[in-house]
């Protein structure tokens, strides 16, 4: 039920301009400590009652310096840091850093490291969109997906402690390859999380995809069309989900992503229009699935041999620059790095796509109520981590 | 004067054991001992409620939940208990002190003051009124007035939206739950809670003793309908999810009670609980048969009341302790005795039942936006308790 706000504000107008009526609308601080705004989100709603009449996002509340702090420490140190930034991915992050040093350095890696990221990425793409399932649940007041969520995502997570010894930031690839090989008990590991994933799948559906408070909560709300998506510099799922079938892996693959088979999930407007909440949380629903499909092929198709090129021990980039964009889960994750041949980069730019999604929500929650603000950003899914570096 | 009292109360609970001759001050004993009994009873419902909440929660999301203190975590609501009463007692800067304070008081009271109409078994009652439905329906709306107060006094924006929230739902559910509540009445023709459970027990469609069908849902389409209204509309002013918008965490923080803490805030939460067992009694007692059905009660029970019991089955004993021994021996009393036992686990059971659905609910279903409370409270549910009630009073008239 789409609500007629423009009319009621209008008859609001007229109301107070005759003097019968006196409302003052009221400046709300949403965050920087608030449950859903994922983070140290910052949110100045101005609201008339229950309807947003401007929302406007202040970020930098979790800056921790990193672009200044990667122009300090050499190449191989800066991956650490990489992994801090959108937190949720640290395994596309850290992936999406070292391609850029290894495209301005022209090595070439060996092919089974490069399926190895593959699957790593892939798997925490999968990890990630759990969280985005579950978050998403938890902003519409449903506590019980969340924790359905986590459930697969302590899979994952396990499989991860197995190949980094770490669970959340995992520094696992590395320039030149990855840091270990997957052995027989891994890849039996995942072999066995895709079965269970597949088995759960529906489930999620069943409990938050279908239920109709969650439908009449998510469709039709936050509705961006495919030109304000392009123009606000929108990618990943909320770019898809508008209807442009754009994914980096397709378009510019990296990292081998040429060689699988899969599907470029776009919104179809099922529930409402197109790209509302619901098209852009059935979007990364459905990447799930084909990133499952990518795993199985790679773990297929695995090719034997090294997994890290020999390098000399003080890494030093021919002068230059490079900007090499991955597919995060999130939309286009890039670093520009600028290299004078010297051990540490002269300076290193993140394009986040956080940072990007964020910019549209004061275009999208104008007239709209209280509760439909918390539902749009959910949907699109940002992690503070990378918005303020 | 007692005469007056009695003759509106009722013919069970406390007041029959006010004598006319006796003084005021034997009543106010009386009624206020019954009222520490209720108070004991919400906070046991708090109790057993936040554990059950707890556990049940942690075994839909495939989790253990509180299981450390005490007997497989038993004890985790009163450590929480000790804990709140050890917080600070926080006022906000810029508050109205007063009605800060006395916010969490008149939510309670309009939780509390219902249950004194509201039986437990047949004859546990404090006070078996004759408009014991118009008495809860009009006590409850109190805690709309002091949850209205904790949203304004404490100069907190969440709180207001909260507490302005809470006043447009409660306000709205009211009607709809008041015409679901005449469907019952009209069948039952009265307003106490006794002659409502009596009327489920008469005879149905040819049957002596239905049991479960002669329960009130299933006496009539227009009942069955009102049930769930009843339901649906108790859940909103419960503020229980998908309801729960007025203290929704992921949108107001915590609502009306963002800026309360420690015992104030125990209040809020003792009168959330209390709210779902005074829900789930009601709908136990008005559509379930209360405490008939479905464990059977027995055969010869005595419809006089508990002083008349006494004065009969005592006559001629000389000493108090001989009457005691004589009134327990007394097979009549002792089946009494025995329907009572039944009834309350016959009403507690259905009522803890439909309070797991409510834990169920909320554990399972997003929350509703608040146009869309308004619109199916005002759109769908009125329109279909008004037919509701048309309905019945058309059966009724075709049916005499």
């Amino acid at each position: 039920m789409a609500l007629n706000t423009e009319k009621f504000i209008s008859q609001v107008n007229d109301l107070s301009a005759q003097g019968n009526l006196h409302t003052e609308e009221i400046l709300v601080n949403m965050g920087p400590q608030h449950p859903s705004t994922h983070g140290v989100l910052r949110l100045v709603i101005q609201t008339d009652g229950e309807l947003v009449a401007q929302a406007f996002p202040q970020v930098g509340f979790l800056h921790r310096c990193f672009e200044k702090i990667a122009e300090s420490v050499t190449y191989r140190q800066v991956v650490p840091y990489t992994d801090r930034l959108d937190y949720i991915a640290s395994m596309n992050n850290a992936l999406a850093y070292v391609l850029g040093v290894e495209k301005l350095m022209q090595i070439e890696i060996f092919p089974r490291a490069q399926y190895i990221r593959v699957i790593v990425a892939e798997l925490n793409r999968i990890a990630s969109h759990l969280v985005a399932f579950g978050t998403y649940g938890l902003d519409l007041g449903a506590f019980t997906p969340f924790l359905y969520g986590f459930r697969e995502r302590e899979l994952i997570l396990s499989i991860f402690e197995e190949l980094s010894g770490a669970r959340l930031l995992y520094h696992y690839p590395r320039i030149g390859g990855v840091a270990k090989d997957i052995d027989a008990k891994i890849a039996a590991d995942i072999r066995a999380f895709i079965k269970t994933m597949r088995r759960t799948w529906p489930e999620y559906n069943a409990l938050l995809t279908e239920n109709q408070i969650f439908i009449k909560r998510s469709a039709n709300i936050g509705v961006i069309s495919a030109e304000n998506a392009i123009s606000y510099g929108l990618t990943g799922p909320c770019l898809r989900a508008s209807g442009v079938a754009f994914d980096i892996r397709k378009a510019q693959p990296y990292s081998s992503y040429e060689k699988f088979d899969f599907n470029i999930p776009t919104g179809q407007g099922t529930k409402g229009q197109v790209c509302d909440c619901w098209d852009r949380y059935w979007v990364r629903m459905c990447e799930i699935q084909e990133s499952l499909k990518i795993i199985e092929q790679a773990l297929d198709s695995l090719p034997e041999g090294e997994i890290r090129a020999k390098l000399p021990a003080v890494l030093k980039l021919p002068a230059g620059n490079v900007y090499l964009p991955c597919e995060n889960p999130r939309g286009e994750l890039g670093f520009f790095i600028i290299s004078d041949f010297q051990p540490k980069a002269l300076r290193i730019k993140m394009r986040a796509p956080s940072f990007c999604n964020l910019s549209i929500v004061n275009k999208i929650c104008r007239g709209v109520l209280v509760a439909d603000v918390v539902a749009i950003v959910g949907s699109l899914d940002i992690v503070l981590g990378e918005i303020d570096r | 004067m007692n005469d007056f009292i009695q003759s509106l109360f009722g013919p069970n609970g406390v007041n029959v054991w006010i004598a006319p001759s006796s003084t005021w001050l034997l009543a106010t004993i009386l009624f206020t001992g019954a009222g520490i009994v209720v108070f004991v009873w919400v906070a046991l419902m708090s109790v057993i409620g936040t554990y059950a909440e707890r556990r049940v929660a942690g075994y839909m999301q495939g989790r253990l939940g509180p299981n450390r203190v005490g007997w497989f975590g038993v004890l985790q609501p009163i450590a929480d208990g000790i804990k709140l009463l050890g917080k600070e007692d926080l006022i906000p800067a810029g508050a109205a002190k007063w009605l800060f304070r006395l916010a969490p008081i008149l939510v309670f009271c309009g939780v509390l003051i219902p249950y004194a109409a509201l039986p437990f078994s047949p004859r546990l009652v404090v006070s078996d009124m004759a408009v014991a439905i118009y008495y809860i329906l009009a006590f409850e709306a109190l805690e709309v007035v002091g949850v209205l107060m904790a949203g304004w006094a404490p100069n907190s924006k969440w709180s207001l939206y909260g507490g302005m929230r809470l006043a447009a739902q409660m306000l709205s559910y009211e009607i709809p739950m008041g015409l679901a509540l005449v469907v019952i009445v009209l069948f039952a023709g009265s307003l106490n809670f006794q002659q409502i459970v009596a009327w489920q027990q008469t005879p149905m469609m040819g049957i002596e003793d239905p049991n479960i069908l002669g329960w009130g849902i299933f006496r009539s389409p227009a009942c069955f309908v009102a049930f769930f209204i009843f339901f649906i509309g108790g859940l909103a002013s419960a503020k229980r999810a998908p309801f729960d918008l007025p203290e929704a965490e992921s949108e107001l923080v915590a609502g009306y009670h963002t800026e309360y803490s420690g015992m104030r805030f125990a209040f809020f939460f003792m009168a959330e609980y209390g709210a779902m067992y005074l829900v789930s009694a009601l709908t136990a007692i008005l559509f379930l048969g209360g405490w008939y059905g479905p464990l059977p009660l027995p055969e010869g029970i005595s419809p006089a009341s508990l002083v008349e019991l006494w004065n009969t089955n005592t006559a001629g004993q000389e000493s108090f302790w001989s009457a005691c021994q004589a009134f327990i021996s007394a097979p009549v009393v002792l089946t009494t005795a025995g329907a009572e036992l039944i009834g309350f686990i016959n009403l507690a059971g259905k009522a803890l039942i439909l309070f797991f659905t409510m834990i169920w609910i909320r554990w399972t279903l997003p929350r509703i936006r608040i146009d869309q409370v308004m619109h199916l409270c005002l759109k769908v549910l009125l329109p279909l308790s008004m037919i509701a009630a048309l309905g019945a009073a058309i059966q009724i008239v075709i049916m005499n």
